[in-house]
């Protein structure tokens, strides 16, 4: 190799390496940035949460002002209207999203449904608070639990139709061809066949959605609105913890503020929890 | 009458002028084929000459694509396969198919055995582990399996995964097997396994099986078909086929000269 060859090929390499150093160090920056606002949530969520949390903090109700008491009936008003709105939400998004994938994967009625689902997944959660207060509240001219699940409910099934949809998507198709090939029926090779194979992810997938509402105040916060009693009534208006939070954060009254902070901190362990359980889910079945 | 049918063979599917269309592609052009009864019948010929194409109209796996079809005659069990009225989950009872990659269901070895049975007969337990153990005791794979057949399927290796879905074909007892290029997945000492089980089926099943490989042919096939293009070139017992092929085109292609 002639010695100008190789002067050449070294400028390159030289040049190549600095480029390579410029990127991983403004990849580091932006990871770095991100991490850092994380951690500093997480951290001030540790330190202001434990310090509010107490027996009291999930046995007592809602105080009033300087009075002593906790989250039980928001955290039990949380847990009832997010479970109900997965029961809703979940089967109605996994047959959606089976419909897409498996039934009708080209056709108009599906490029529709596919371009709507797409819109409802982003559509801002107050929207949906809104328009639950006026086809259901402002109807039965009452705040109340029912009308929580049912804006929940509305933001599980988009999630849930897209992440099915794409899980069944990804089960190789001579893994359907198998099982025709045996002489199964097409609803038999759904259940048993593709929506198993694809259970991990979907089952992500409703978890996913789960972590989402659980943590969403604007569509309670003019559906369920809030209760300052233990209630299992969902014809009544309902506690939940985002709006406790809303409320309690926002009010000048300290013991209120440290309760905010306690439902912060369960808050965020809980979607915390379900997001770690959503990965080892996906990975164990990798 | 009698001499006629003691020199030829019992046929058990007759192929006649068959066309096939994906889409606007003429992908076969007027086969004509008599695939006979308890012999094994390969499929060879270059990528794209559609043995394969040909072989999944057997079971009419190509419906699941609206834009596939087939025209002619495929008679089988004294009907035309391809305007059957019957439910096509019967003719696939009766016509078996294992494809190139192993597919095992997400469920257990047992499972993935008594799925396509229960599908067809109510067993009793007794019945089904009987089933279950006669099944993977044609396809080789007893011993290996008979103490973890609650473990997935997916656990096992390529070759016993292969070896378990013939099982699972064979389960559902068919009168025809459909080997899709069943050992081109697997290592030589698998393919060796399958093929000397493919030797063993055809006392009992008409098995056709496609192949890129032609010692595979000429090795376990009692009957070869040379494809090209769509077309079948030529067709005959597998010894003939070999070595005094008719058409200098199928010369070519079994010697290597190809093209």
């Amino acid at each position: 190799m002639s010695a100008v060859m190789q002067d050449a090929r070294l400028a390159k390499f030289a040049r190549r390496k600095r480029v390579n150093q410029i990127a991983l160090v403004l990849s580091l920056a932006a990871m770095s940035f991100g991490l850092f606002w994380l951690a500093w949530i997480l951290v001030e969520t540790i330190r202001l949460g434990i310090g509010g949390l107490s027996m009291a903090t999930l046995t007592q109700m809602t105080p009033a002002p300087n009075e002593a008491g906790g989250i039980a009936n928001a955290l039990y008003g949380s847990f009832l209207m997010v479970l109900l709105a997965t029961f809703v939400g979940t089967p109605v998004g996994i047959m959606a999203g089976i419909y897409l994938a498996e039934y009708n994967t080209r056709g108009v009625l599906a490029s529709v449904t596919r371009f709507v689902n797409d819109i409802l997944l982003s559509a801002p959660s107050i929207v949906i608070g809104l328009f639950v207060y006026t086809v259901v509240v402002s109807q039965f001219k009452s705040y109340s639990g029912w009308a929580g699940v049912l804006a929940l409910a509305l933001i599980v099934i988009p999630v849930v139709i897209r992440t099915t949809e794409n899980m069944l998507q990804l089960v190789p198709p001579g893994l359907r061809e198998a099982a025709y090939a045996l002489g199964a029926p097409k609803w038999k090779v759904i259940t048993s066949i593709t929506l198993r194979a694809a259970r991990a992810g979907v089952t992500t997938g409703v978890l996913l959605a789960v972590a989402r509402i659980a943590g969403e105040t604007a569509p309670l916060l003019f559906t369920a609105l809030n209760n300052q009693f233990w209630t299992s009534d969902l014809s009544q208006p309902m506690a939940s913890l985002p709006v406790t939070i809303f409320k309690f954060a926002l009010s000048p009254y300290e013991n209120w503020q440290q309760l905010a902070w306690a439902g912060v901190f369960l808050i965020t362990m809980a979607v915390l929890g379900l997001n770690i359980l959503a990965r080892v889910l996906t990975r164990s079945k990798n | 009458m009698d001499t006629i049918t003691a020199q030829r063979e019992q046929s058990k599917i007759s192929v006649r002028n068959l066309d096939f269309y994906y889409g606007k592609f003429h992908a076969l052009k007027g086969i004509n084929l008599e695939i006979p009864e308890k012999k094994v019948t390969a499929f060879i010929g270059p990528s794209g000459c559609g043995k394969s194409t040909l072989l999944r109209i057997f079971n009419r796996m190509y419906e699941l694509y609206p834009e596939q079809r087939a025209e002619g005659e495929i008679m089988f069990d004294g009907e035309n396969l391809l305007t059957s009225k019957k439910d096509v989950a019967l003719i696939r009872s009766k016509v078996g198919m294992v494809f190139q990659k192993p597919t095992p269901f997400p469920m257990s070895i047992y499972d993935n055995i008594a799925f396509g049975v229960k599908l067809f007969e109510n067993l009793n337990a007794s019945d089904m582990d009987e089933r279950v153990e006669w099944a993977l005791r044609k396809a080789a794979l007893w011993t290996e399996v008979k103490d973890k057949l609650n473990q997935s399927g997916s656990s096992l290796s390529g070759g016993q995964q292969q070896r378990l879905c013939i099982a699972r074909g064979i389960a559902i007892k068919p009168e025809v097997l459909l080997l899709d290029e069943p050992c081109s997945a697997l290592d030589p000492i698998s393919t060796a396994k399958v093929e000397e089980l493919i030797a063993e089926l055809k006392n009992e099943y008409t098995v056709v099986i496609v192949t890129h490989n032609m010692q595979q042919a000429a090795r376990c096939s009692d009957y070869t078909a040379y494809m090209y293009l769509g077309d079948l070139v030529e067709f005959g017992a597998t010894e003939d086929l070999f070595f005094k092929p008719k058409r200098k085109e199928t010369e070519d292609y079994i010697t290597g000269r190809f093209g």
